[in-house]
């Protein structure tokens, strides 16, 4: 929030309830218009913006390379079905990508 | 022009809150939501400014450019403020509190399991000039049949609710302790059959607490409340046997073995302040570091003005000073994450930090009712065998749905028009019944004799609450339930 900070649990549920009603998603280049509060699309754009589009909507000068999103859920995030289990069925799937911009081809590919 | 123009040309102006500052910041308490809220440089610049001048948005939002904000950042404070319901244009619309659902369920049942006493404290309120308890043809020790009639009405009122508690009271509550012993046994192979889970509770003047009868208590770990108003002096003023001889001396070696031998919930000792009965810290020293409670909780006794015993008006000025005190306290050792037994800072710092919205003042008659030796059905416990209040019998039909609903009706903060204009009313909503009956032959009557006062101690409580959220936070999670 931009003018203050929900102290006690009916503050928080008073700030959801106008998210709820104020909030709306937007495309990542967008910021928040009169009214409206800013939050981007997709999970993976919280923790490491960039990847989708650049500032001017187009793919050439990203920040991080599309597959960092794989890396992002593989680690950072623990969604099931995103990728590869790597704690039991396949530890070693990414063993080959030591980074991802450069060896993103070396991930391997994982049958179930 | 449109009313919806109207609106947005409209200056904008604050709604109602309580505004207070803690440890260097402004904090504003929303009412009716009872949110609290941390306001940033730019939320206390506009709340500052609409106070000052009546601003249009036009106006208000030049001033802030002027003033270095950012556009973005202005519309976002605005629509902020506006959604949570801190500032807001045009004409304030009240909407009435809604009524709660009907056949609320029950949580808690209060059984007086006696009538009687072995004590004849000055104050007590069944005893006093001031009693409306009529317990004349009432008998005097409440039986078995009536308690287990009144725990089955519990498990049947309590709907879908996975806990009850049964909270004994008196008279002194231990008079009736075989009573006690089988009621607890019953409660607990009834609700386990209905599978919920139950607790108990009791209060005491302590004189009749045994080796066994601790042991029993710790056993079904049953919350402790010992009725002592501090050291010798001041305990036996008012707290004394029929004979005037003061409970002291009595009491004093069997509460110490209660805390030493009874571990398994809470015990806590009740003061009750009156005439000559108000120095706070000194009963509280005396109570936590002689004595050995962790939990000390106080309350004025209730009675009408005139009497001896009433505290009076000069008399809660200096308590009010004396809490003020302690919950300073409080907030040092707060603060450096330790716990203080100043209950009263405890209990309402927890509603502010849930931020209660009430509707009524207390859960009597909507989650708890309380039974007479009889059977009779009772708003509360105070009210036990008074003509004010009556919700049937256990025996005799059960709980009066109709009277219930009607004092509900009649009692909701909606019809208590003295608080409309209260900001302390999402904590208060109106006062104690029994105060008010007693002071104003009205239970629908708000207290308005404590009015200044209340408001005086939840602004304390929310600049203590402010001042923890900002320099210990995670001393807050205790507050909350899971």
């Amino acid at each position: 929030m931009h003018s203050m900070k929900p102290i006690n649990r009916k503050a928080r549920k008073v700030e959801a309830a106008m998210i709820a009603v104020t909030g709306d998603v937007q495309a990542l280049q967008l910021r928040g218009g009169e009214g409206k509060i800013y939050y981007p699309m997709g999970c993976t754009l919280n923790f490491t913006p960039g990847w989708e589009v650049d500032v001017s909507g187009g793919t050439a000068g990203l920040c991080q390379p599309v597959e960092r999103d794989l890396f992002d859920c593989h680690l950072g995030c623990g969604w099931p079905a995103q990728v590869p289990d790597h704690l039991n069925n396949a530890p070693d799937w990414t063993d080959k990508c030591a980074s991802a911009a450069n060896d993103w081809r070396k991930i391997d590919i994982v049958f179930p | 022009m449109s009313a919806v123009e109207a609106v947005a040309s409209a200056p904008y102006r604050q709604r109602e809150l309580h505004a207070f500052e803690a440890a260097g910041t402004h904090f504003v308490y929303l009412v009716p939501s009872g949110a609290i809220f941390a306001l940033d440089k730019i939320g206390s610049e506009i709340l500052d400014r609409i106070n000052k001048n009546n601003s249009t948005r036009e106006e208000l939002v030049g001033f802030l450019l002027e003033r270095g904000y950012e556009r973005s950042d202005i519309d976002a404070a605005l629509m902020e403020l506006e959604h949570s319901e801190v500032i807001m244009r045009g004409d304030a619309v009240h909407e009435k509190p809604k009524l709660p659902a009907k056949n609320f369920p029950l949580q808690r049942i209060v059984l007086n399991i006696t009538n009687q006493c072995n004590l004849a404290c000055t104050y007590c309120y069944e005893y006093s000039p001031d009693k409306i308890s009529k317990t004349d043809g009432k008998p005097k020790y409440m039986t078995a049949s009536v308690a287990e009639a009144s725990i089955d009405l519990l498990i049947k009122e309590a709907a879908d609710r996975p806990s009850v508690h049964v909270t004994f009271f008196g008279g002194e509550t231990l008079l009736n302790f075989p009573m006690l012993r089988s009621s607890v046994d019953y409660a607990k192979r009834k609700c386990a059959e209905a599978g919920k889970h139950v607790e108990f509770s009791l209060t005491t003047n302590a004189t009749l607490l045994t080796e066994q009868v601790v042991d029993f208590l710790a056993e079904q770990k049953v919350g402790i409340t010992v009725s002592i108003d501090g050291d010798r002096e001041l305990n036996d003023k008012m707290r004394v046997f029929s004979d005037g001889r003061g409970s002291y001396d009595v009491i004093v070696p069997r509460i110490k073995m209660l805390l030493e031998r009874h571990k398994t919930n809470s015990i806590g000792a009740r003061v009750t302040l009156s005439s000559g009965v108000s120095q706070v810290r000194r009963i509280y020293e005396h109570l936590t570091q002689d004595v050995g409670f962790a939990a000390v909780g106080f309350s004025p006794a209730t009675a009408n003005p005139n009497r001896l015993y009433s505290i009076g008006e000069t008399r809660m000025e200096t308590v009010l000073e004396g809490f003020e005190d302690l919950a300073w306290e409080y907030r040092d050792w707060a603060l450096a994450g330790r716990h203080h037994g100043f209950t009263n800072v405890n209990d309402t710092l927890k509603e502010l930090h849930t931020g209660l919205s009430k509707a009524y003042p207390c859960g009597a008659g909507l989650g708890l009712l309380g039974v007479g030796t009889a059977g009779d059905i009772n708003l509360c416990h105070r009210f036990v065998d008074s003509d004010v209040g009556q919700m049937g019998h256990v025996h005799k039909g059960g709980l009066d749905h109709g009277a219930r609903d009607q004092f509900l009706n009649t009692h909701h903060i909606g019809a208590r028009y003295d608080c409309h204009t209260c900001w302390a009313r999402p904590v208060c909503a109106g006062g104690c019944y029994h105060e008010a009956f007693v002071h104003y032959g009205d239970t629908s009557a708000a207290t308005l004799h404590y009015c200044d006062w209340i408001r005086g101690w939840n602004d304390l409580c929310l600049r203590i609450y402010g001042e923890i959220s900002q320099r210990n936070p995670s001393f807050l999670d205790r507050f909350t339930e899971n």
